[in-house]
């Protein structure tokens, strides 16, 4: 075998057992918060929405950090297996921040009774699902995969400093104007199962992550395969 | 750096005097800031009370709405002779273009803003507040944020198919600590900070600037190309 | 994946330091399309070089990559002894191309095209340097013209022009006699010799040897990304 394809066997080892194992866990951790914990004082059980919604918020912000590491790693080497990675990233990341206003407006239709509500955490993560988005309209109108991947590189290191002073804006604005709120966290007694379901939902989100890493490198592996067949030499030659 | 300095000025003073020849660009861009003004003011209605407490954020959505068509027009005049091409073979670091550019590009900003807003003060019935100077700075650093990350936006997105639609996409969300900012910032000198808490906003708007400089001075050289 | 390939070894690296350009295994990809397809290539100082070949054959991207306005997709290289990866700022002090476009602002009057270059260029006395160069290609009257009225002809010597601000060791001309009259035919010649004098070395692209008056050191022919 090319060590490529050793390389990316090698891979499916570890993250291949997330697949089945996470989503067991995210059950589990669900369970544990569904069950052990005291209904709202106000809300009742309908609070526990915040189960999903705070760790996937979490763990957006997670992907972030992904996807700023990677854009540099690319710049540094210039090796494509980073631009992948934080594409993938970038990609998981929308997912889920999407889910996280989702569920956010949820909570604002069932607190509230309005679909959404101003709160500083909501709307930076509108923010921030534009600043993924436009990284993802970039790279569609931009052919060439290495301008696709210097480029892409620049608005994630851009997009993920922005991450911070985002929130931290948001949340001076906010205490501004008098706004409705988002889901209460404070209360020790969800700490534990707030902890345990961020961390299931990292599992998962790293098994998604992982595999749409797997899928790119195929991906690319092919393009290479058909490129080499185009100059007439070996896969190795065209990109060492 | 004598060299360096002699670049970025000889980019900045190529830029201003090729905007200065096509003199209806900036007539055009102030325009269109100065109808964004109108047209807000029709969509809000003519009560002076709504149109005074708006006026510090239209005034800000103007000045971006206006804003990138001059973006797009720095690139635009490198793109047109294959100017680009040339620009990148002399000697020298690619920031030095950057900065060239950048500079160019807030002159005309803040000269169209200098237009605009006497205009938005007359049209929102706004008085000029005696905190003036500070406001000034607010708008300053707001446009210096604006400017910076427009200019290194569209460094790439004027390459692109769908350029209008794009450099809008990938600006106005990275934007949104500035104009949070800026407006709030300039509403509260407009009604002479009586909270006291502009200052807060001012701290912000210098930790943006400075930190987006710095990144866009390290990744502009990976960015541009012929 | 895009590494910087290692680096030649010592013989090729002693080698390739006397010669103005080698090139070895240079490709250069755009999007899907391989525009240069493993390129080798020596180019001694002095020497006159034409690479020939019917258009959309990588001729216009070759020279750029030699002049380092685009980076090659794989390969390595040396340029006037420098690393094509490592020293490409290098390279581009003392190489001057003139493309298939002209590379000036249409808004800008001659004079301002050119002053624009030499403070890029760090030219001494650019004022000077500039008024001389415009009366060498016959712009001394269209001085102050916006090159927006300027014909293709003219532009093209004012392009040239620019080139003359630079004296530099190895001299890149893509099409150069595009539109060109016989003076601005003489000028280009003028510019080639030159640079031999000076002991640099010229790449020429050309799809009709016909206006080259001097015979060339070596001629090749680019077809679909490889020379011969």
């Amino acid at each position: 075998m090319s060590p490529q394809t050793t390389d990316i066997a090698s891979q499916r080892r570890w993250w291949k057992a997330l697949g089945w194992m996470a989503p067991l866990v995210l059950i589990g951790t669900q369970a544990f918060g569904l069950l052990a914990s005291p209904p709202d004082r106000d809300m009742g059980h309908l609070q526990k929405i915040m189960y999903v919604h705070v760790p996937v918020a979490w763990n957006f912000a997670l992907a972030f950090v992904v996807v700023f590491y990677a854009s540099v790693r690319y710049l540094w080497t210039r090796d494509e297996k980073y631009d992948l990675l934080a594409a993938s990233a970038v990609e998981v990341g929308t997912l889920f921040t999407g889910l996280t206003l989702i569920l956010g407006s949820l909570w604002g239709r069932m607190t509230w009774g309005v679909w959404w509500t101003w709160d500083a955490r909501l709307t930076s993560t509108a923010v921030l699902f534009m600043i993924f988005l436009s990284y993802l309209a970039l790279r569609s109108f931009t052919d060439d995969p290495e301008r696709r991947a210097r480029w892409s590189a620049a608005v994630g290191i851009f997009g993920a400093l922005n991450v911070p002073i985002v929130y931290m804006s948001v949340r001076w604005w906010r205490t501004l104007h008098q706004v409705q709120s988002s889901p209460d966290t404070v209360d020790p007694i969800y700490a534990w199962g707030l902890r345990l379901n961020a961390i299931a939902v990292l599992l998962l989100m790293t098994y998604f992550i992982a595999r749409r890493y797997e899928i790119a490198r195929a991906e690319r592996l092919q393009e290479h395969r058909r490129d080499s067949l185009a100059l007439g030499t070996s896969p190795e030659a065209v990109h060492a | 750096m004598n060299a360096a300095w002699t670049r970025v000025s000889a980019v900045a003073a190529k830029d201003l005097t090729a905007e200065r020849r096509a003199k209806a660009n900036i007539v055009a861009v102030t325009s269109l800031g100065a109808l964004t003004l109108l047209v807000f003011g029709f969509a809000i209605g003519p009560d002076v009370a709504t149109l005074r407490t708006a006026a510090a954020g239209i005034l800000w959505l103007s000045v971006l709405f206006s804003g990138v068509l001059v973006f797009h027009r720095s690139y635009q005049i490198e793109l047109d002779g294959g100017a680009l091409e040339a620009l990148l073979l002399y000697p020298g670091e690619r920031w030095e273009i950057f900065v060239g550019k950048l500079l160019a590009n807030l002159f005309v900003v803040l000269l169209v803003e200098a237009i605009v807003i006497p205009v938005a003060l007359v049209l929102y019935h706004v008085a000029i507040p005696d905190t003036w100077p500070q406001l000034l700075v607010v708008i300053l650093l707001g446009t210096l944020g604006f400017v910076t990350l427009g200019t290194f936006y569209s460094a790439m997105a004027s390459r692109t198919r769908s350029r209008e639609v794009l450099l809008p996409l990938l600006l106005f969300p990275m934007l949104v600590p500035v104009l949070l900012a800026a407006v709030e910032g300039s509403a509260a000198y407009l009604s002479g900070n009586a909270m006291g808490d502009a200052g807060a906003w001012l701290r912000l708007l210098i930790v943006f600037d400075v930190i987006f400089i710095l990144a866009a001075l390290f990744v502009f050289e990976h960015i541009i190309e012929a | 994946m895009l590494a910087i390939p290692a680096p030649l070894i010592q013989a090729e690296v002693a080698r390739a330091r006397t010669l103005a350009i080698s090139l070895s295994g240079i490709t250069r990809r755009f999007g899907h399309k391989w525009a240069l397809r493993g390129i080798e290539l020596d180019v001694a100082f002095g020497d006159l070089v034409v690479i020939q070949g019917h258009n959309g054959g990588g001729k216009s991207t070759l020279l750029r990559v030699i002049a380092t306005a685009i980076m090659p997709t794989g390969g390595t290289g040396r340029i006037l002894g420098k690393d094509l990866w490592r020293e490409a700022a290098a390279i581009r002090a003392e190489s001057a191309l003139l493309g298939t476009t002209n590379g000036l602002y249409e808004d800008l009057s001659a004079t301002e095209n050119l002053l624009f270059a030499a403070r890029m260029l760090g030219v001494r006395q650019p004022a000077e340097r500039v008024a001389e160069a415009l009366r060498q290609v016959g712009l001394a009257n269209d001085a102050h013209e916006r090159v927006r009225a300027f014909s293709s002809g003219m532009q093209r010597r004012l392009a040239l022009g620019r080139l003359l601000l630079q004296q530099p060791k190895l001299l890149l001309l893509d099409e150069p006699f595009n539109t060109l009259d016989a003076d601005g035919v003489a000028l280009v010649s003028a510019l080639i010799a030159g640079t031999r004098e000076r002991g640099g070395a010229v790449v020429i692209v050309l799809h009709d040897l016909a206006r080259l008056t001097m015979p060339p050191s070596a001629t090749y022919t680019m077809t679909a990304g490889r020379l011969s």
